[in-house]
């Protein structure tokens, strides 16, 4: 994992103008300004490279997986094959079997909690989730605690956003059955200190699910270095198609996991007494996969890679830092969440203004920014707050940019006065 | 810019900062919770009816400024009326902010204001709450309006 700061001997510059370019959906207006799109944790836009890569899949590749004797089945079955492996090797994994397919983190999340976690679970025992948590890695350990009778733990944070360590190891207990906890938190942009929570867990033989949606596209994961047990992220928020995301699981414990839906592809043989389950990762994509979803998954990454994410790292560090300094200018406005590691969210409140005031008049400049709860109401709650604005940075951000939203906060401080 | 003092007019911006009838009710003889989930935007409305006639009208919550605006308007036009004039006023508001084009036109006086907020789709919601709430209110509904 690679810390994202900005030195001298440091990576190289982004050259920001040529990644722009890369991007068609950055060059148009929106209420006849430029577009501003600083809404990115929510989703970020699409390179070329992603939207040639699917429109490639359906002019020339389009068949089913996994399947066919024919020559475009064959071809796409390689592609997706191969983008399994490009995940794979992203995030360092050690072997292809590892990544599982889904529609998103929320769905990786779902399978883990119901293959992994629901057939362990006993009445009294724990589940461990942090107090950063998107509503995706609260709801489905909710479910399958209740049906359970085991209890849902949260670990506190402090003032500043960051998880309070000490309080963490004390609720780690023999009762736990597995820690959920999120890498980078979408609401606040802290960045937790997952290695050390993972370690901590471990010792404890306490298996670890990190939700990496928001630290794909800033942080250089590898989970083996991490260590976790598994990892859960989404394509759309790493500049890739939406539906498509991916779950990693050590083999020893796919291997143990009991399917997740049934149907075609996760099975090996059926009979009407019985069938026979395919291995992993197979066991878990029951149906036609999103193919073309995989390989835009694929080919995002590889533009990702292709920059170098030490790069990227370094440019949003830069302009995060800016935005911070020049919002922070502003009278009346306060930011939500001064973790010691940050990365790409400003979480802001106004004075006197609700949030979704200040993304209308924002949007009416043209700049795309999410006012709301992030779906995250439990940090919300833990700062007294229904709602914060919050721009999110991506490698194809400015500074000039930065100066666009502060020239839009400006216009509402002249219309609310 | 212009446009946005089209939205945020100076009636609303005045309603929004001193929220008119903006307390709890004691003697309320019925009320009803209303709840934006997708902005969080929280209201509740209390009535004090006699005869078939909104004698007294409060709220408490919090929202945006529309939100908050049309609220504290609200209040003001419906108080000492009739419950069904309340919702003809209600229906001929929600035309107004939803309706065809060709269907304007309608005087609504004060409420007027909000004509703006048509072009703001999303934050039709943000408009209405408060008048869904009171609908509830006056039906004698316990449930919890979303505007989901």
């Amino acid at each position: 994992m690679t810390t994202p700061a900005a030195t001298a001997a440091g990576p190289a510059a982004l050259d920001v103008e040529r990644v722009r370019a890369d991007f068609p959906a950055l060059h148009q207006e929106s209420h006849g300004h430029p577009l501003v799109y600083l809404d990115n944790a929510a989703t970020t836009q699409k390179p070329r490279v992603v939207i040639d890569a699917v429109r490639n899949f359906y002019e020339r590749d389009c068949s089913n997986v996994h399947r066919g004797v024919h020559l475009l089945s064959q071809r796409a079955t390689v592609a997706y094959e191969q983008a399994r492996t490009t995940i794979k090797n992203h995030i360092g994994a050690a072997d292809s079997r590892e990544i599982v397919f889904t529609r998103s983190t929320t769905e990786g999340i779902n399978l883990v909690a119901a293959s992994f976690v629901r057939p362990r679970l006993e009445a009294g025992d724990e589940v461990l989730i942090s107090h950063l948590e998107h509503h995706s890695n609260i709801v489905p350990w909710q479910l399958v605690c209740e049906e359970r009778g085991a209890t849902l733990k949260v670990i506190p944070i402090d003032d500043d956003g960051d998880i309070i360590l000490e309080e963490y190891e004390r609720l780690l207990s023999e009762r736990t059955k597995i820690v959920g906890v999120v890498h980078v938190s979408n609401a606040l942009g802290t960045i937790n200190p997952v290695r050390k929570m993972i370690e901590l867990a471990h010792t404890r033989g306490v298996p670890v699910l990190v939700d990496g949606a928001q630290a794909m596209p800033h942080l250089s994961v590898d989970v083996r270095e991490l260590d976790c047990d598994f990892f859960v992220c989404s394509a759309h928020k790493v500049y890739g198609p939406t539906g498509i995301g991916a779950l990693y699981g050590k083999r020893e414990h796919l291997l143990e996991m009991v399917p997740y839906q049934g149907g075609g592809d996760m099975i090996l043989s059926v009979t009407f007494e019985g069938t026979t389950f395919n291995e992993p990762p197979h066991r878990f994509e029951a149906g036609t996969p999103n193919i073309e979803g995989a390989i835009g998954f694929a080919a995002a990454l590889r533009y990702l890679d292709a920059h170098g994410l030490d790069t990227v790292a370094a440019h949003e560090s830069e302009l995060l830092a800016e935005a911070t300094q020049a919002v922070l200018a502003l009278p009346g406005v306060r930011i939500v969440g001064s973790a010691r590691r940050k990365a790409s969210v400003l979480s802001f409140v106004m004075e006197g203004v609700h949030p979704h005031d200040i993304g209308t008049i924002l949007d009416s400049e043209g700049v795309a920014v999410r006012a709301g709860h992030h779906c995250a109401q439990p940090v919300m709650a833990r700062y007294g707050l229904s709602a914060t604005v919050r721009a999110s940075f991506a490698l194809y951000n400015t500074v000039q940019e930065i100066d666009a939203l502060v020239a839009g906060l400006k216009k509402v401080r002249e219309v609310f006065g | 810019m212009s446009d946005m003092r089209e939205l945020y007019q100076e009636v609303i911006l005045d309603h929004n900062k001193k929220p008119r009838n903006c307390y709890v009710m004691d003697c309320a003889t019925r009320t009803a919770d209303g709840h934006n989930p997708l902005c969080g935007d929280i209201v509740k409305v209390y009535l004090r009816i006699e005869d078939g006639v909104i004698e007294e009208i409060s709220f408490q919550g919090h929202g945006c400024a529309i939100c908050t605006a049309s609220t504290s308007m609200m209040t003001e036009s419906v108080k000492g009326k009739s419950v069904t004039e309340a919702r003809e006023i209600f229906e001929g508001f929600h035309e107004m902010l939803t309706g065809v084009a060709e269907e304007q036109g309608v005087e609504f006086g004060k409420l007027q204001v909000f004509e703006g907020v048509r072009e703001y789709p999303v934050r039709v919601k943000c408009a209405t709450l408060a008048w869904h709430t009171l609908n509830a209110a006056m039906d004698g509904d316990d449930e919890s309006v979303t505007t989901e």
